[in-house]
């Protein structure tokens, strides 16, 4: 079988694979990007009870597998009547656990924000609610976006793993269509050319134009 | 809701802890793999010739902007497609090595462009050869700020070794797994699998940061 036929019959799998692949990092991205955000500004938090359930947070999914994580998600989360449906489980297991690196990112961000920026914003009377969203998140912002480029590469390469479970993305539809075909080459391969040409031009050009944006948003382009 | 067995647990931990040992030994090959071929690869970037240079470079972005699991199944069924059987430890061992040998030679490249240009004019002017300039000025200098990239992706090779038992590597996550089909019960196995990387993980993430402390101090870098 040439590579064209194979691509022929099997194309609309690996097609759908590819979406399911791409809305699980796209939901997972929007739920790591928002536990990052809290648990950062927790470690930061001056209330010893915050900062506790962040470190311990942080600490387990960093200390841990994302396999780990996921099966546990997965097949005993359910015993504790929390049963989540595996693409939810997928995407949730995959969102904490970049959750996890992306809080010490925002937490590294916000720390590095200029010290003068707090001063003059406390000067200016504002409470500290308004300072950390006026005045230093954007800021931090601009200093983690090249960082959260790779997570977001690293993100997308821990979607594959929910194959495990069954969801049925690329990696899962690759893997079905090697085990009736025997066809590694062609089926594998292709897998990591369309996960390469994700992660190399479309987040990473993505994230290029997001920092440009934010650089212009600020007056710094 | 909650109903954790202790027999259970006492039952299934011998196993569990020797295919703690198999992890182990899984991530030490994967590491030493990589920490060699990610040098070469390294190195490789640094000849005269332009085009190994972007050779290199693009298969290295291409292996670190894919998924390891996808890079072991690759390297576990394609072999055989071709004539070439490979154990499942053999298959493991060269896509853990290789993916890591990417991201290492990425720590290696940075702490061999930290090395000041005047140490390579020094080493020429006293008439060095290339390797000698090599082993005996540059790589010692450009280790310890490797030092820090170096651990950080040892304690991630560790934590990517259940990756390995997809294609039957008996190691931690596969044991959990068999224990799991044998016994029908998930609880006691995963979360001890959890408890036992976290046990290795942050000690080890610890010990690597007091001895990269130590090397700087050693080499007088304070």
């Amino acid at each position: 079988m040439s590579y064209l036929e194979f691509l022929g019959q099997y194309g609309d799998r690996i097609l759908s694979g590819t979406l399911v692949t791409v809305l699980l990092t796209v939901l997972a991205s929007a739920l790591a990007v928002a536990i990052a955000l809290a648990a950062g500004l927790m470690r930061l938090s001056p209330n010893v009870f915050l900062r506790g359930i962040a470190t311990v947070y942080i600490e387990i999914f960093r200390g841990t597998s994302l396999l780990v994580q996921l099966y546990w998600i997965f097949f005993v989360l359910p015993l504790f009547g929390i049963t989540l449906e595996k693409f939810t489980a997928g995407f949730v297991a995959v969102g904490m656990n970049l959750g996890a690196y992306g809080a010490e990112l925002v937490r590294g961000a916000i720390l590095s924000v200029p010290k003068g920026q707090w001063e003059a914003a406390l000067a200016l009377n504002m409470t500290p609610a308004k300072r950390m969203v006026r005045v230093i998140l954007p800021q931090a912002v601009l200093i983690m976006l090249p960082g959260w480029g790779n997570l977001l590469i690293e993100l997308l390469k821990g979607t594959a793993l929910v194959a495990l479970i069954a969801v049925a993305d690329l990696m899962f539809q690759v893997k079905q269509i090697n085990g009736t075909t025997f066809l590694s080459a062609e089926a594998f391969g292709t897998a990591l050319i369309i996960y390469y040409v994700i992660a190399r031009f479309m987040i990473t050009p993505f994230m290029r134009w997001l920092e440009r944006a934010m650089q212009r948003k600020l007056g710094r382009a | 809701m909650f109903d954790w067995r202790w027999d259970f647990t006492w039952d299934i931990l011998p196993r569990l802890i020797v295919a703690t040992g198999n992890t182990l030994l899984a991530a030490g090959l994967g590491y030493a793999i990589a920490v060699v071929l990610g040098l070469v690869l390294a190195l490789a970037q640094r000849t005269p010739s332009r085009a190994l240079t972007l050779v290199v470079r693009e298969a290295i972005e291409f292996v670190r902007s894919t998924p390891l699991v996808l890079q072991i199944f690759f390297v576990f069924y394609v072999g055989p497609q071709f004539g070439l059987r490979l154990s499942p430890w053999t298959a493991g061992m060269i896509a853990i090595g290789l993916h890591y040998a990417a991201y290492l030679s990425e720590v290696y490249r940075g702490g061999l462009e930290s090395v000041p240009k005047g140490q390579w004019e020094a080493a020429t002017s006293l008439n060095l050869s290339t390797s000698r300039t090599y082993f005996r000025v540059i790589l010692p200098q450009a280790l310890p700020p490797s030092l820090a990239g170096m651990g950080n992706y040892l304690v991630g090779i560790f934590k990517d070794t259940p990756m390995l038992s997809v294609i039957g590597v008996a190691e931690l996550m596969h044991t959990a797994n068999a224990i799991g089909s044998e016994t029908y019960r998930f609880l006691e196995p995963y979360t001890l699998v959890g408890i036992i990387f976290l046990a290795l993980s942050l000690p080890t993430a610890a010990g690597i940061r007091l001895f990269e402390a130590w090397v700087r101090r050693k080499l007088g870098m304070v």
